[in-house]
C-alpha cells in the first residue's frame, strides 16, 4: 500500500550549505541569505534552470519578523521567474520534512512537477523583542496627543520593562524546555550519562569518516561570507578526536546534580539550510534526470507534550511504515534525528519493546530491532549540527544519497519534534 | 505633405499640445516639428476660450530629445545655423511670452532644446519614470545649449547648480531635477495627464507656482558681479583643466551664461545665437557628431555582413578565471545584463575573492546611488562561484579571463566542452593571444570566439569582439549583442595580433620608448601627447598598464610583424630593475600611497637615455601620432577593421584618441593623405624606416582618395 494515490516523488538533488554552530562562522549570514545561496547552489549542481521549477516550499522555526515567508525570499532569487509560490512552514525541527511533504503532494495531486523544498536556520540571528510592557508604552506615546496625555504614558514606564524578550525553546503550553524534556526522559527509561555519551561519540566519530571519505563533504555547497577570504566549506561542530574522558568532564545542564543530559551529548544550536529537488517520476525521465530515491510514505504523530516530549517519533515510524506496506525488517538504513542522545535512546528503546507498542500504538509485536551498523551512519545532528528549520531536509538528501551507494532498498527518516511531535519517512531506492 | 506631430485639441478651456513625431521611436525637433509648435501656440494664444496650455508627449517613452540631429548635421555655414537658432528661440519666446500659462508634462527624455522648451514653460511636472531623464548634453556633440537654455536654467536653479549640468552635457533623474528645482512635481506616470490638467485648471484661474526663495549662497553668487566672477572663474579654470583646450564648447556656453547675466536674456540670447553658429560648423563639433553617429550605427550593427542570424539569448553566464578581470566581466555581466554569473576558478579561495571583487563593483554602484540596496540584493544573488564545473551545463556562454597562456587556455577550453551544451558560445577574453590557437584544441570551433574586454571593465566603452575563419556568423551576433547588454560599443576584429587597439597602440608605445632613449623627458613626451588631444601620455600609460603587460604585448607584435614593431629595450631593462609602473610604486614615475609624485630620474638612467636632446617639439608629437597613424593605415589593410568607421571608434573609444579628431582615419582625411605621406616620409628620413607610408596611404594619396568618401 502507498501512501498517496497519485504520481510517485523523486528526490532528484539536493545541496546544503556547512551547518556551523552559532555564533561562528555563519553567525553574519541572515536565515535568508543562508537560504538563497543553498537553493542557487542546487540549482547550478542540479543544471536546473529556474523557469523548471513549481513551487517552492522552505521550513524555518525561528523567523525573522520582517520576513515571515523566507520562502517567498527564495523563489524571488533573480534566477527564477517572478512566478514561483512559494511558502514557509513550521512544524519546528520537522520543518524542513514538512517542506518535503509539501512538495510530495502538490506533485502527487499532479498541482506540481518540480518543488524545491528544505530549510534554513539562523540561531545566531534570532529576534530579541522588546517586552509587552514598553511596547505599549511606544505605541502609547505615538497615539498620545498632548504632552499631558504622552507624560501619563511615560509614568507608567518601568525599567525593568527595558528587559528584551527573546524566545526561549520551551513548551509554550508546559513551559518544560526540550532539555529540560530529555532530561525528564533519560530518568523515565533509565538511559544512563554513559550510554548517552558513547551515542554522542559514535555520532562524532561516524560524522568524521564521512568527511574524510567525502560523502559529507560532496552534500556541502561552501559558502562565500561577505568580508572573509576562506570559504567556508565544513560543518565545524564535528569532533573527530571525540573520546568518553572528555565528554565524561561535561557536567549536566539541566540537573547539575543528578542530571546526564550534558552540551556534549545534545544537538548544538546551529546555522545552516538545506534543500532538495523534487520532481513528478515521469518529469525526471522529461528533463533527462536521473532519481536519487522515490518518497515511499510518510506519516506525521502527536502526543500530549506533558508526556516524554521528543517520544513522537515511535508514533509515527509505525504509521509511516503501515504506509509504505513494509515492516522494519524491510529497512536497509535509517536516519533518526539526534536532538539529544537520550531521546534517540528513549525512542530505540520504544521502538524494540513488545510493552510499548501494546500500551502506546496498540500493537501485540515490537515495531522493530535496531541494527547498529544501518543507524545514521554518518552521524547525527549531535555531531554535525542542527539548524531547526534545515535538518529534515539534511536526513532527506543523507539517506537518498546513501541508499545509492549502499544498494539498499528502503530506508526510513525519523525525527521529534516540539509539542510532541514526530516525523517519519520511508525513501524507496530509485 | 508629411503627417503632423502635434495634435491640438481644446478641451474645456485647455489648449492640449500633443507631440507625437510620426514614424520616430523619439520625438526630436526638426525645423518642421519647430514650425508646427510655434503654429499652434499662435493658434492657441488667439483662441480667448483657452485660457491655459498643456504641453505633452504621446510617446511611450519619450518627452523631447532635443533637437533633429540631422537637421545639425546639416548645416553648412554659419549664415544657417545663426537662422535655425533663431527660429528657435523665437519660437520658444512666442511660448513663454504668450500671456497664458503653460503646464509642460514631462515623461521620458527631456534633453537639449526639449528641457529648453520646458525651462520656458509655467509649471512642469516630470514622472518618477526611470526613463525620464532631464538635461542639456549639447556640449557633448561640440555646441551649446542655444534655445535661451543658458539664460533659463541659471535664472531657475543658479548659475553653480545649472553650470554643473551645461558643462558637463550630464543627465539627471525626475527626482534629482525635482531637488534642483528644474521641475515643480514629480509624479507617477499612470497620473501624468490628471495631474498636469489640474495644474492647468489651477494656473488659469491665476494661481503660479511659488519658486524657491533665493538662498544666501545664490544671492552671492547669482546678484552679485563679483560672487559671480568666482563662480565664473572657477568653472572656467576646471573646464580648461578637463577639455585641455581642445574642446570650445563648454567655455563657449559659460560665456554665454555671464553674458546673460551681467547684460540681460536678450543679450544672452544673441550671443548664444553667434556662438552656436560657429560651433555648429566648426570641426570639433562636426567630428563629435560623427562620433555620435557612427557610435549609434554600430548599436545597430550586427558585427557580420550579409543575412545576420539572430544573437542567441544569454541568461546564464560562465566566467572562468576570477582574477581581475574575470571578477570585473562578471560584476559588470550581472549589473548591466542580470544575467546568472558563475565563476570558476583553480580553487575556492580565489572564487571568493572573485566573488569579493564583483560584489564591490555593486557595491560601488549601491554608494553611488545608481542602483537602490533592493536592487544591489537581486543583483548580487546573480554572483557564484565554484572550483568545479557545476552549473556550466547551464551556461549559454562562458568567458574565460584565465592568465595569458597558450596551454592553459587550450586546456581550459577543452575540459570545458566537455561541461557546456553544444549551443554554449565560448568567448576567450585574452589580448595576446591569437583566438584561432585557441581554437586549435576545441571540437566545435566556430562557436568560439574573443571578446576583449578593457580595463576597467565597468568604465571603459569599447570591446573587440575578435573573430577568427571558422567562427560561426551566430556567434558572432550573439557575442556583438550580449557585449551591447554589456553597454559596451562593440567593434568586430579580425584575428590578427594585437587585434585592432593593441596594434595601433604598440607603435605609439614603442616611438615614446625610442624617445625616451634618444633623451626626451617623459614630461615632454607626455605633454606632447595631451597637447595632440590624448587624455594620458604614453609614459604614464605605460606606467598605468604595467610595464611587464606593454612589454610582453609589443614582445608579440615584434614577432609578428617584424623590425617595424621593434620595441626598444627600455621596458626589458626597467623589469629587470623591478619597475612594472603604478602597481609596483614605481616606474617612470614615482609613486606614494596611490598618489603619483614627480619622474623617477633613475629611470633615465636604467634606460641609458641620451643626456642632450636635440629633437625638436613638433618631432616629438609627430612621432608619436604618426606612428599610430601608419599602423592604423596598416591594420585597415589588413582587414583588422571592418571599415574605417570602426577603426576610428576603437581608437576613440579603446585608447582615447581625441574624439575631437574624429579618429585616426578621420584625421589623416582632414590632414589630406598627401601630407599625411610625405610628413611621414620626411619622418623615415630622419629617424627610421619604421616610418615608410603604409602602401596603401601612398596608393590612396595618389589616387586621391580618402577613407572616409561618404562624409
Amino acid at each position: 500500500m502507498q501512501s498517496a494515490n497519485g504520481r510517485r516523488v523523486a528526490v532528484v538533488a539536493g545541496c546544503r550549505s556547512p551547518f556551523c554552530r552559532a555564533g561562528t562562522a555563519l553567525k553574519d549570514v541572515s536565515a535568508v541569505l543562508l537560504a538563497r545561496q543553498t537553493v542557487l547552489e542546487l540549482l547550478h549542481r542540479a543544471g536546473l534552470q529556474g523557469s523548471e521549477v513549481d513551487e517552492i516550499y522552505f521550513g524555518q522555526v525561528v523567523p525573522s519578523p520582517l520576513v515571515p515567508n523566507l520562502a517567498r525570499e527564495v523563489s524571488l532569487l533573480p534566477q527564477f521567474p517572478a512566478s514561483i509560490p512559494a511558502a514557509a512552514v513550521n512544524r519546528a525541527c520537522a520543518s524542513a520534512n514538512s517542506a518535503i511533504v509539501l512538495g510530495h503532494d502538490q506533485i502527487a495531486l499532479g498541482h506540481a512537477d518540480v518543488v524545491i523544498a528544505g530549510g534554513a536556520e539562523s540561531l545566531s540571528d534570532i529576534p530579541v523583542l522588546h517586552s509587552r510592557r514598553f511596547a505599549d508604552v511606544l505605541i502609547g506615546l505615538s497615539k498620545a496627543e498632548s504632552n499631558a496625555a504622552k507624560l501619563r504614558v511615560l509614568a507608567s514606564f518601568r525599567p525593568r520593562d527595558l528587559i528584551p524578550v527573546s524566545p526561549a525553546i520551551a513548551e509554550p503550553s508546559t513551559g518544560e524546555t526540550m532539555g529540560q524534556a530529555a532530561e525528564k526522559m533519560a530518568k523515565l527509561n533509565g538511559i544512563g550519562r554513559q550510554a548517552q555519551d558513547e551515542f554522542a561519540m559514535r555520532s562524532h566519530l561516524l560524522a568524521a569518516a564521512g568527511f574524510a571519505d567525502g560523502r559529507l563533504k560532496q552534500e556541502i555547497a561552501p559558502f562565500f561570507v561577505d568580508g572573509t577570504d576562506e570559504p567556508v566549506t565544513r560543518d565545524n561542530g564535528v569532533r573527530p578526536d571525540a573520546n568518553l574522558e572528555d565528554m565524561g568532564k561535561l557536567r549536566p545542564v539541566f540537573d547539575r546534580r543528578h542530571g546526564s543530559v550534558t552540551a556534549g551529548n545534545a544537538s548544538p544550536l546551529t546555522d545552516g539550510a538545506a534543500a532538495v529537488l523534487l520532481m513528478a517520476e515521469e518529469t525526471v525521465e522529461a528533463l533527462g534526470y536521473e532519481p536519487l530515491a522515490f518518497i515511499r510514505s510518510y506519516a506525521v504523530a502527536a502526543l500530549d507534550p506533558a508526556d516524554q516530549l521528543l517520544m513522537g517519533p515511535a508514533y509515527a515510524v509505525p504509521k509511516a511504515l503501515d504506509r509504505a506496506g513494509l515492516v522494519w525488517g524491510d529497512l536497509g538504513l535509517v536516519e533518526m534525528h539526534e536532538a539529544f542522545a537520550a531521546q534517540v535512546l528513549s525512542n530505540i528503546q520504544a521502538f524494540e519493546s513488545r510493552q510499548w507498542a501494546e500500551q502506546h500504538v496498540g500493537r501485540s509485536e515490537p515495531i522493530g530491532e535496531v541494527n547498529w551498523d544501518t543507524l545514521n551512519v554518518m552521524g547525527g545532528s549531535i555531531a554535525l549540527g542542527h539548524p531547526f528549520g534545515a535538518t529534515g531536509a539534511r536526513i532527506t538528501l543523507t539517506l537518498a544519497n546513501e541508499l545509492r551507494r549502499k544498494a539498499v532498498q528502503f530506508g526510513l527518516i525519523s525525527v521529534c519534534a516540539q509539542g510532541g511531535m514526530g516525523f517519519a519517512m520511508v525513501l524507496e531506492a530509485a | 505633405m508629411t503627417a503632423p506631430s502635434l495634435t491640438v485639441r481644446v478641451e474645456r478651456g485647455i489648449g492640449w499640445m500633443e507631440l507625437d513625431v510620426p514614424g520616430e521611436s523619439v520625438n526630436t525637433i526638426s525645423p518642421a516639428v519647430r514650425d508646427e509648435l510655434d503654429a499652434a501656440i499662435a493658434q492657441l494664444g488667439r483662441e480667448d476660450d483657452v485660457r491655459v496650455l498643456v504641453l505633452i508627449s504621446r510617446k511611450p517613452d519619450s518627452f523631447i530629445a532635443g533637437a533633429d540631429i540631422k537637421s545639425l548635421a546639416a548645416l553648412r555655414t554659419r549664415d544657417e545655423a545663426h537662422q535655425l537658432v533663431r527660429a528657435g528661440q523665437d519660437a520658444i519666446n512666442h511660448l513663454e511670452r504668450m500671456g497664458k500659462p503653460v503646464v509642460v508634462a514631462i515623461h521620458g527624455a527631456c534633453l537639449g532644446g526639449g528641457l529648453e522648451l520646458a525651462l520656458a514653460c509655467t509649471y512642469r511636472i516630470a514622472t518618477d519614470d526611470p526613463d525620464t531623464k532631464l538635461g542639456l548634453p549639447e556640449v557633448q556633440i561640440g555646441i551649446l545649449p542655444a534655445a535661451g537654455g543658458c539664460q533659463r536654467l541659471p535664472r531657475l536653479i543658479g548659475v553653480q547648480r545649472a553650470l554643473d549640468l551645461i558643462l558637463t552635457g550630464k543627465t539627471v533623474p525626475a527626482t534629482r531635477a525635482y531637488r534642483l528645482g528644474i521641475v515643480d512635481e514629480v509624479v507617477h506616470p499612470s497620473i501624468l495627464d490628471r495631474v498636469a490638467e489640474e495644474a492647468a485648471v489651477k494656473l488659469a484661474g491665476g494661481w503660479r507656482p511659488k519658486r524657491r526663495r533665493l538662498s544666501l549662497k545664490t544671492l552671492a553668487t547669482d546678484h552679485n558681479p563679483l560672487g559671480r566672477k568666482v563662480v565664473v572663474g572657477t568653472a572656467r579654470s576646471q573646464v580648461e583643466k578637463k577639455t585641455g583646450g581642445h574642446y570650445p564648447a563648454p567655455l563657449a556656453a559659460l560665456q554665454a551664461v555671464e553674458h546673460g547675466l551681467t547684460h540681460g536674456v536678450e543679450a544672452g540670447l544673441d550671443i548664444e545665437a553667434t556662438l552656436f553658429a560657429e560651433l555648429a560648423v566648426g570641426g570639433v563639433s562636426r567630428n563629435l557628431l560623427r562620433i555620435f553617429f557612427a557610435t549609434t550605427a554600430l548599436k545597430k550593427a550586427s558585427g557580420v555582413d550579409g543575412d545576420a542570424p539572430a544573437p542567441k539569448p544569454i541568461a546564464n553566464l560562465g566566467v572562468i578565471g576570477a582574477g581581475f578581470m574575470g571578477a570585473a566581466i562578471g560584476g559588470v555581466a550581472a549589473l548591466k545584463t542580470g544575467v546568472d554569473v558563475r565563476f570558476r576558478d583553480r580553487d575556492l579561495v580565489s572564487v571568493g575573492r572573485g566573488l569579493a571583487a564583483a560584489r564591490e563593483l555593486l557595491e560601488g554602484q549601491r554608494d553611488r546611488r545608481r542602483i537602490d540596496e533592493y536592487e544591489f540584493r537581486r543583483l548580487r544573488a546573480l554572483l557564484s562561484g565554484t572550483d568545479g564545473w557545476d552549473g556550466y551545463g547551464r551556461a549559454d556562454a562562458v568567458v574565460e579571463a584565465v592568465f595569458e597562456d597558450l596551454e592553459l587556455k587550450q586546456r581550459i577550453f577543452r575540459d570545458l566542452e566537455t561541461h557546456v551544451r553544444d549551443d554554449c558560445l565560448l568567448a576567450s577574453n585574452t589580448s595576446t593571444i591569437p583566438i584561432a590557437r585557441i581554437g586549435e584544441a576545441v571540437e566545435r570551433p566556430e562557436r568560439l570566439l574573443g571578446m576583449h574586454f578593457f580595463s576597467p571593465v565597468e568604465k571603459m566603452p569599447l570591446l573587440e569582439v575578435i573573430v577568427t575563419e571558422r567562427t560561426a556568423p551566430w556567434a558572432t551576433t550573439s557575442a556583438v549583442a550580449f557585449a551591447r547588454r554589456l553597454g559596451k560599443t562593440v567593434i568586430v576584429v579580425r584575428d590578427r595580433p594585437g587585434f585592432w587597439v593593441n596594434r595601433i597602440l604598440a607603435p605609439y608605445l614603442n616611438e615614446a620608448s625610442q624617445l625616451l632613449v634618444d633623451g626626451v623627458s617623459a614630461e615632454t613626451i607626455d605633454r606632447e601627447a595631451t597637447r595632440f588631444g590624448f587624455p594620458v601620455g604614453p609614459v604614464t600609460l605605460l606606467d598605468e598598464v604595467g610595464l611587464d603587460v606593454a612589454e610582453k604585448s609589443a614582445r608579440l607584435l615584434h614577432e609578428a610583424f617584424g623590425d617595424r614593431l621593434q620595441p626598444p629595450e627600455v621596458l626589458a631593462s626597467m623589469i629587470e630593475d623591478g619597475r612594472l609602473g603604478r602597481k609596483s610604486g614605481k616606474g617612470f614615475y614615482q609613486y606614494e600611497g596611490g598618489e603619483r609624485r614627480d619622474i623617477d630620474q633613475t629611470a633615465y638612467e636604467i634606460i641609458g637615455a641620451a643626456t642632450d636632446a636635440a629633437i625638436p617639439k613638433e618631432d616629438v608629437q609627430a612621432r608619436l601620432v604618426f606612428a599610430m597613424l601608419n599602423e592604423a593605415v596598416l591594420a585597415l589593410d589588413e582587414g583588422v577593421v571592418r571599415c574605417a568607421r570602426d577603426g576610428d571608434i576603437g581608437a576613440v573609444f579603446g585608447i582615447g584618441f581625441p574624439a575631437f579628431r574624429g579618429g585616426p582615419l578621420r584625421y589623416l582625411d582632414e590632414l589630406a593623405l598627401p601630407d599625411a605621406v610625405s610628413v611621414l616620409e620626411d619622418l623615415a628620413r630622419k629617424y627610421g624606416a619604421r616610418f615608410t607610408p603604409a602602401p596603401r596611404l601612398a596608393a590612396m594619396a595618389s589616387a586621391g582618395d580618402i577613407f572616409h568618401p561618404s562624409g
